[in-house]
């Protein structure tokens, strides 16, 4: 895309344009755009949505045809998810458990992937296998012992029991592994080891600082994803002393008719992550990109 | 640089036996650093792996041959009596039949959508970031935001989508109640979050390939259809493998999206009609039955292991009758 975005607009290579798809072009590419533009509308139409809702309160519900545009409670409405769960707290929580899990996951999967990536061991192409081979057992499957284990630790009710399973994955060592095995010069390394540097060494002033763009991707991923986990923090924590998403769910189910306020507990904890995403959206596409080429 | 550290060791002779003893030191340090540090490096993951994975699923396997509740301390013995009473238990079968019809109607077509629109996107196109993006927004919004949103565009007296409906003459259809209807909401529901998630995927490996393959059969007069399925589909096989295996864990898994459907109700529905195997996991474990629930989470991972396993082979006999 770079490449792309790069040339001149003067050197664009027409020619390696055949006649006959440029022919073709012009219906095509018209049905193109409206079908990606009617995906990006559906895409984004919920999440307006809730925003209305949000914003009005339970009577305009009840309108047909439905209200389009939002209305003017929608502070009113975030007051009161104030004052039914402990939404600050909850927020508080979140980005405590997200945020430590990102950063845990991005230094032990870079290490690892590093390992895997450049380093020659025996035995390091089967323990590579068995890393993927563990993405393909269900998390969910051990969630009984797991709990029963986090009731022995006496960690139920608490923040470690969702940071601690959470601190490193199969996915992370394999996004950074394929990374680092692409994107890192070998020569780069030995020169290193011929400057006395030991493998530590190496992580740290080599490595580290070459994974930055990839470990910042599966950073972003992996607190969207941990600030966006349900059912484990819905096992294993308290009403309370909730994460959002818990809270959330206090309010989806504890105030069945109350649409407008689970609605405006829903907007409020979805936006901090669109705005994130928003502003770097592009760079975790890129990431993506990157990261998932051989399935 | 195998080849260089000899080179040096040859470079500069030892010159006396305190300095080789010191050198050997130095020798054997750098060689554990060698050989050693690797192991270190991955011992995180396989240590926690372990502790939070593999023993929980060991003992699951344990818990589940024996009469284990948290209400006595007292844990019988049972051997195979919970899978016994799982085989002959209606809502078992019930919540199997579920699992399976929603997975099959949330996945094939999102699968296909997903395809069509990263071939779509493969191409040069404008504002092809904005697009990208966009395709993600989904996923990023929480499963609690997608099923509240949802409930309320599928709810039968006020909702969005009877009223759309009902521009084409259809009654107002009460979403929640039928099996059929509340099959396609929450499918409708798991679809949209994921469909841009998987297109991506497909993106990411359809830039993979050649060019040329393109170029010359444009050449050839081959429609954008016809490449599609010549080209494209054959080149990416290990990625389409790769996403049908990861979708059929997850649809064998859902849980979030039908315990919300029905307003946070364990059973999925009054008659349970939406109760799918994780949800019905989740009942006994409220019920605090361990032994119980830990025989369907067995049932379920084996049923996870044949479905993937079916699938497994089907997409890959797809490849050889378009090959």
């Amino acid at each position: 895309m770079s490449a792309r975005t790069a040339a001149p607009a003067a050197r664009r290579p027409r020619t390696t344009v055949p006649a006959a798809r440029r022919s073709r072009s012009g219906a095509a590419r018209r049905l193109t755009y409206l079908t990606l533009t009617a995906v990006a509308f559906f895409s984004a139409l919920p999440l307006y949505y809730s925003v209305v809702v949000a914003s009005r309160d339970n009577a305009a519900l009840a309108d047909v045809p439905p209200p389009l545009l939002p209305g003017g409670n929608l502070f009113a409405n975030i007051a009161r998810v104030f004052d039914t769960v402990p939404f600050a707290l909850a927020m508080l929580n979140s980005v405590l458990v997200s945020g430590s899990i990102a950063i845990a996951v991005m230094f032990l999967s870079t290490l690892a992937g590093f390992a895997f990536a450049k380093l020659r061991f025996r035995g390091r192409n089967v323990l590579l296998v068995l890393t993927v081979a563990t993405m393909m057992v269900p998390a969910q499957l051990g969630i009984i012992p797991l709990y029963m284990l986090m009731v022995k630790l006496e960690w139920t009710g608490t923040m470690y029991a969702l940071i601690a399973p959470a601190l490193i994955n199969a996915f992370g060592v394999f996004f950074m592994t394929q990374y680092l095995s692409r994107a890192l010069p070998t020569e780069l390394l030995e020169a290193g080891r011929v400057d006395g540097c030991t493998t530590w060494g190496l992580f740290w002033h080599v490595v580290l600082p070459a994974a930055r763009p990839a470990a910042a991707v599966l950073g972003m991923l992996t607190f969207m994803s941990a600030w966006n986990d349900y059912f484990w923090p819905l096992v294993v924590l308290t009403p309370e002393d909730p994460t959002v998403q818990v809270a959330l769910s206090t309010l989806a189910s504890g105030y069945v008719n109350d649409y407008v306020l689970g609605l405006a507990g829903t907007t409020l904890g979805t936006l901090p992550l669109v705005a994130v995403f928003a502003l770097l959206g592009k760079q975790i596409i890129g990431g993506i990109m990157q990261g998932a080429v051989k399935g | 640089m195998a080849t260089r550290a000899p080179d040096r060791l040859a470079a500069v002779p030892p010159d006396g036996p305190v300095r080789s003893r010191h050198r050997l030191r130095r020798h054997l340090v750098h060689q554990l650093d060698v050989k050693g540090s690797p192991y270190a490096y991955v011992a995180p993951f396989f240590l926690l792996f372990s502790a939070f994975g593999l023993f929980p699923l060991a003992y699951t396997a344990w818990v589940s041959l024996h009469e284990w509740t948290l209400l006595s301390d007292e844990h019988t013995f049972v051997g195979l009596d919970n899978f016994r009473a799982l085989l002959a238990d209606d809502y078992f079968w019930n919540a199997t039949f579920n699992t399976l019809s929603i997975g099959v109607l949330s996945t094939a077509p999102q699968l296909l959508l997903a395809i069509w629109l990263a071939h779509l996107l493969n191409r040069p196109l404008r504002a092809q970031t904005f697009f990208r993006v966009t395709l993600l927004l989904p996923n990023v919004t929480s499963v609690v935001a997608v099923v509240v949103i949802f409930s309320q565009l599928f709810g039968r007296d006020f909702g969005v989508i009877n009223w759309m409906l009902g521009w084409f003459g259809v009654d107002g259809v009460a979403w929640n109640e039928g099996v059929a209807t509340s099959h396609v909401a929450i499918s409708v529901m798991i679809m949209w979050r994921w469909t841009g998630y998987n297109a991506l995927i497909f993106l990411a490996a359809m830039q993979a390939v050649p060019r040329e393959l393109y170029e010359a059969a444009t050449l050839d007069g081959a429609s954008g259809a016809t490449q599609l399925r010549k080209i494209t589909i054959p080149m990416i096989r290990p990625t389409i493998i790769f996403v049908v295996i990861t979708s059929t864990i997850g649809a064998m898994q859902v849980l979030a999206e039908p315990l919300l459907f029905g307003t946070y109700s364990i059973s999925g529905g009054p008659d349970r009609q939406y109760q799918t195997l994780s949800l019905l996991i989740y009942e006994n474990f409220t019920k605090l039955d361990f032994g119980y629930a830990s025989a369907i989470s067995w049932m379920m991972f084996v049923f996870i292991v044949l479905v993937a396993g079916v699938n497994y082979l089907l997409t890959r006999r797809a490849k050889g009758g378009l090959t």
